[in-house]
């Protein structure tokens, strides 16, 4: 099981990191959202894996998932979630500035020029 | 305690002077002139202690960890310097008062001069060579100040640009010499390396320590190479001149080389760099001085030439050196104080310091001549004046030094230097005083007032006095001077003009007569120098700046040109290569945990994982689609969690998944729908195989991490959960009540971000970007149903229930999943769908309450929930739990946590709903016909479309009424009105 959430891990940052360096701002955010969901899942599993175990109270006795790293991911989704939207906010509004949404900083011939493509 | 009022008086007075010039400029001088007559006083009652060999401290610790504490001592030699920086700077203030003309800023001048003082101070008194760095480079930036005081002339910018690049570059060198000095003594302070000579000179880095502390000292005392900043430095006032560049700063240099004499001298090394530098200083700016024609430039170079000669003596490293030393420090900080004040007169009186126009001025001006003729008589070596002391002793002990195994070279080179130093006293005097009374001054030059005459006066009293009748006023001086730097007994001396027939006096013979056969030859000598190639100090350093600048300009387009792309990489990139050194450097083989089994319905979800993760990259062209394989991606991750028991997880995933879909949807809406794709196949290759390379390394440390066991605090809360706060489900305890203040200032991110992105929407309808947003056009053909009724009426029925879902979930997320974010998330969606379905006029219509209280009142009851914890004097939000009996419902145990939850609930709805609404706004002011306000498409009621637009009236009647043959009109029609989100 544990080779399954490292290699996942890994595809997810992998494809993360790749989106993340691409051109438009859009495919930029949907890289940044596959980089938070790898993250977020290297953290959960900082936890050590816990299958089909309660994670509230019935018998205080019982073995139990970690329920440290499942609060900080909560959080952690939460803050991602708010940084995603201003994120797109921004690329919204740069469309509209800079007639289009590329990130490298052109001239403004070259990038209507791009963006006619 | 006096110490450190010594060294801090100067600082606390410096905003004296800009407060006082307001009255006048009399009373600025006077609160100055008191600061230095205050500090000088706290000096002298230290002086019985010092008399009777003590060293007074005073320690405070300050930043122990580093070894920088704030500690001063007073012994000998800094008794001597202090002395003679507060004595001076009490001249200096006197002379400047009634030298700055009436244009000059006296205010701002001497709230420099005071911090000058204060920072030089510093130095000669501190004991931590940490402290005395920071005095250091203060010296540097005061003095920076200072020469660029007239910064309205480009010689006083350059100059002072000049001067803080050369001695700041210095003091870098300097930093790193005391670092590695303090790192072989195994000390800071300076009393403790003092005591560690034998150590020190034989470490292996005692080479570097020596290299770069001289090349520290050299900057600040202008020795050969560094010496062409001072006469560009004379650019500035000449009290300036008076008192920093002659008397005072750039002794600075020659005090640490004293200072540290102990244990640094003895050695070859010193030896040679030492005493050769000094020499060839002394030498080549005797020369140089020789043939100027400025008289500030004249000193300048003097200054430069006197300062290798002590900068030789120290290098000597024999005892009688060092007394010789210290002897001209006191000899030359006077007379040449002296000189740069009667420049300075000559200056102000005769309007010009070219010694072409001038000449014959001692019939105009008898007693500044007088001064003026004292004062360079001693800087040449005239018998019965103090200069001819010290240079007696420095001659007696370069007659017996041997240099290279030849015992005739430096006597020689040193007696050269005696000749052209006499030779240009001789020529001050006698170009500028003596021979014929000119008509053509450029003002009519006199014998200016008591105020500027008195501290040349009180100076040249000193130099008469001293030359003498030595052992009576500098006797003591030097001993306990001299003592302080050696460090050990001092040999017997006795200061005397005459000493009997010694080679000093015939080399001083030798200088006196051929410096006076210099000077009758002085034409014919001139002109064989000026055909001599000299390099130009200046265009060399300007040159050097020059080639630096470039350097950095092209290194800098090299690297920032712009492009995200570029910055991105070469961020993850470094931050990829140090995660991979940090994990290479430690055992990083694979732990011994037992791995957990896997059955069919995971392998199954990681193989949609995987296959999304390909899909994506292979589609991200396809913007649309590739956001749909993301969020499968979002479920999937949702999947997982429910899988690892994290239910609460799971939950806020999939709501959060659901929010972010909206959002990105409602963005692509006015973005482009496809990627541009015209990326070259090496860019595409970089970018791959950094993404690769980055995906190992975080697999590789998932797998490891899992692989071992960990130790985990989760213990106490999973303990203390139930008992401390009532509470059954543990995650949402410590997020609301263990770790409350991580949520509070999380919700606090939420709102803001939702109020940036209000304000950056906001932001965008007026102005040009108004005019933009109003000529857009989406380029998606749209549907003919604006709202199509099915749609609209699932949605309105779901409110209701989602209303009551959420509800249930706030209240039982102490002992279950749940909990505010989730149940405000549901909340948020369902209100959103009112907003898709029924179109943005009518639901915003709907909505009674404002999205800017929500946040705002959720925070503050979430602060109130935390701030009446306080009140009844418990830390800031504790919570506190209760059974309670309630009627029709039974048993029910509340906590308050459940208040701070509904502040978390109602920040969370109005950020969530605030970011929505006001980007589907947006979209109303687009170019496409007028908001409309009906929730439905066709009311069943009453039988009929809605009016909203005849156009999709016709269309829609059209395609009830004839399906076929309408399909046309309605297909081209139906492009018209765009589809409301």
């Amino acid at each position: 099981m544990e080779h399954l959430i490292a290699s996942a891990v890994a595809v997810m940052t992998a494809a993360g990191i790749y989106l993340t360096l691409s051109q438009g701002t859009f495919t930029i955010v949907m890289g940044l959202t596959l980089l938070t969901y790898a993250t977020n899942l290297f953290l959960f599993t900082m936890g050590r894996l816990a299958a089909n175990q309660p994670g509230i109270i019935f018998d205080p006795t019982a073995a139990h998932a970690d329920p440290i790293p499942q609060a900080l991911v909560l959080t952690a989704i939460v803050i991602s979630f708010g940084m995603t939207a201003l994120l797109l906010v921004m690329s919204v509004r740069g469309y509209f500035e800079s007639d289009g949404d590329a990130v490298d900083l052109l001239g403004p011939e070259e990038t209507v020029a791009r963006n006619r493509q | 305690m006096s110490l450190a009022l010594i060294v801090l008086l100067p600082f606390l007075g410096s905003v004296l002077p800009a407060l006082m010039i307001r009255s006048g400029r009399d009373a600025c001088a006077i609160a100055t002139g008191s600061i230095n007559t205050l500090a000088l006083a706290l000096l002298l009652t230290n002086l019985p202690a010092v008399l009777r060999g003590e060293v007074v401290r005073a320690d405070w610790p300050w930043m122990s960890r580093l070894g920088l504490d704030i500690q001063f001592f007073v012994d000998g030699l800094g008794l001597l310097f202090a002395g003679m920086i507060s004595g001076i700077g009490l001249l200096v203030v006197l002379y400047a008062r009634f030298y700055l003309s009436d244009g000059d800023t006296m205010g701002n001048f001497y709230t420099y001069l005071l911090l000058f003082q204060g920072a030089m101070v510093g130095i000669v008194l501190s004991n931590n060579v940490l402290l005395m760095l920071i005095f250091w480079e203060l010296t540097s930036l005061s003095s920076f100040l200072l020469i660029g005081f007239w910064g309205h002339t480009t010689a006083g910018r350059q100059g002072a640009r000049m001067a803080l690049t050369v001695t700041g570059g210095g003091g870098l060198a300097l930093i790193g010499g005391m670092l590695l000095l303090g790192h072989i003594a195994g000390t800071f302070e300076l009393t403790g390396i003092l005591t560690s000579g034998d150590t020190i000179r034989d470490s292996t880095l005692y080479p570097w320590a020596l290299g770069l502390i001289l090349v520290g000292c050299f900057t600040k005392s202008a020795q050969f190479p560094f010496h062409f900043w001072l006469p560009h430095a004379m650019a500035a006032p000449t009290p300036v001149s008076a008192y920093l560049h002659s008397a005072t700063m750039v002794k600075a240099g020659i005090f640490l080389m004293a200072r540290l004499w102990p244990v640094l001298s003895g050695t070859e090394w010193w030896f040679y760099i030492v005493a050769t530098t000094g020499l060839v200083t002394m030498l080549v700016a005797a020369a140089f001085a020789l043939f100027e024609d400025d008289l500030k430039s004249l000193l300048a170079y003097s200054t430069v030439s006197h300062l290798g000669l002590m900068t030789m003596l120290l290098g000597f490293s024999t005892p009688m050196a060092v007394v010789a030393c210290v002897l001209h420090i006191i000899n030359h900080a006077t007379f040449k104080a002296a000189l740069f004040m009667n420049t300075g007169i000559v200056d102000h009186e005769a309007g010009t310091r070219d010694l072409r126009k001038l000449g014959g001025l001692i019939h105009l001006m008898p007693v500044t001549a007088t001064l003026g003729m004292l004062a360079a008589a001693s800087m040449g070596g005239l018998p019965l004046l103090s200069g001819f002391l010290s240079k007696e002793m420095m001659l007696e002990e370069a007659s017996h030094t041997v240099w290279a195994g030849s015992t005739w070279v430096l006597p020689a080179l040193v007696t050269l230097a005696a000749v052209l130093s006499m030779a240009y006293s001789l020529r001050y005097i006698a170009h500028l005083y003596l021979g014929k009374q000119r008509d053509d001054y450029p003002q009519p030059p006199h014998d200016p007032g008591i105020g500027l005459t008195l501290p040349p006066c009180l100076l040249v009293m000193l130099v008469v006095l001293i030359g003498l009748f030595p052992e009576t006023f500098v006797g003591t001086t030097v001993r306990f001077a001299s003592a302080a730097v050696l460090q050990a007994p001092l040999p017997e001396f006795h200061l005397a003009i005459w000493h009997g027939w010694t080679p000093a006096v015939l080399m001083s013979a030798i200088a006196i007569v051929a410096g006076l056969s210099v000077l009758l030859a002085f034409g014919v000598i001139r002109e064989h120098w000026t055909r001599l190639p000299v390099p130009v100090g200046k265009s060399i350093f300007d040159a050097c700046i020059d080639v630096l600048a470039a350097t950095s300009r092209a290194v800098g387009a090299r690297l920032h040109n712009g492009s995200l792309q570029r910055y991105l990489f070469v961020l993850i990139a470094t931050t990829l290569i140090m995660g991979v050194w940090a994990f290479l450097r430690h055992e990083h083989a694979p732990g011994q945990r037992p791995l957990m089994p896997v059955n069919g319905v995971v392998l199954v979800a990681w193989f949609l994982l995987m296959g999304s993760c390909f899909l994506v990259i292979r589609h991200h062209a396809d913007r649309l689609l590739a956001l749909i394989i993301v969020n499968v991606i979002g479920l999937i991750a949702s999947l997982g969690f429910v899988y690892l028991s994290a239910p609460d997880l799971a939950l806020t995933q999939i709501s959060v998944e659901v929010v972010t879909l909206i959002l990105m949807l409602l963005a692509l809406y006015f973005l482009p729908k496809h990627s541009i794709t015209a990326v070259a196949q090496a860019v595409r290759v970089r970018h791959g195989v950094l993404s690769v390379l980055g995906g190992a390394a975080a697999g590789g440390l998932t797998w490891m991490m899992m692989t071992r066991d960990s130790e985990s605090i989760s213990e106490y809360y999973w303990e203390h959960a139930l008992a401390g706060s009532g509470g059954r489900n543990v995650v949402n305890v410590i997020i609301v009540d263990f770790r409350g203040f991580d949520t509070f200032g999380e919700i606090m991110v939420l709102g803001i971000a939702a109020l940036i992105i209000y304000a950056m929407l906001e932001g965008m309808l007026r102005g040009e970007t108004l005019t933009k947003l109003a000529s857009w056009n989406s380029d998606q053909r749209y549907s003919p149903n604006r709202h199509p009724l099915v749609m609209v009426v699932v949605t309105r029925l779901m409110l209701p229930l989602a209303l009551m879902v959420s509800v249930f979930i706030f209240l039982r997320g102490h002992n279950m999943p749940g909990g505010g974010f989730i149940a405000a998330l549901v909340v948020a969606i369902a209100l959103i769908m009112q907003y898709m379905a029924s179109g943005f006029g009518w639901a915003a219509k709907q909505v009674r309450f404002d999205y800017h209280a929500l946040i705002g009142g959720g925070a503050l009851i979430a602060a109130a929930t935390g701030i009446s914890a306080m009140v009844l004097d418990v830390p800031f939000l504790t919570s506190g739990h209760d059974h309670f009996h309630l009627p029709l419902i039974g048993e029910v145990e509340l906590s308050s946590t459940i208040a701070f939850d509904l502040g978390v609930f109602l920040t969370v709805v109005g950020g969530v709903m605030l970011a929505l609404a006001q980007l589907s706004y947006l979209g109303e002011n687009t170019a496409r016909e007028k908001m409309n306000e009906e929730p439905m498409d066709f009311d069943p009621s009453t039988r009929r479309a809605q009016p909203h637009s005849v156009a999709t009236a016709a269309a829609a009647d059209a395609t009830l009424s004839q399906p076929e043959t309408e399909q046309a009109a309605a297909g081209s029609d139906a492009t018209q009105p765009p589809k409301e989100l």
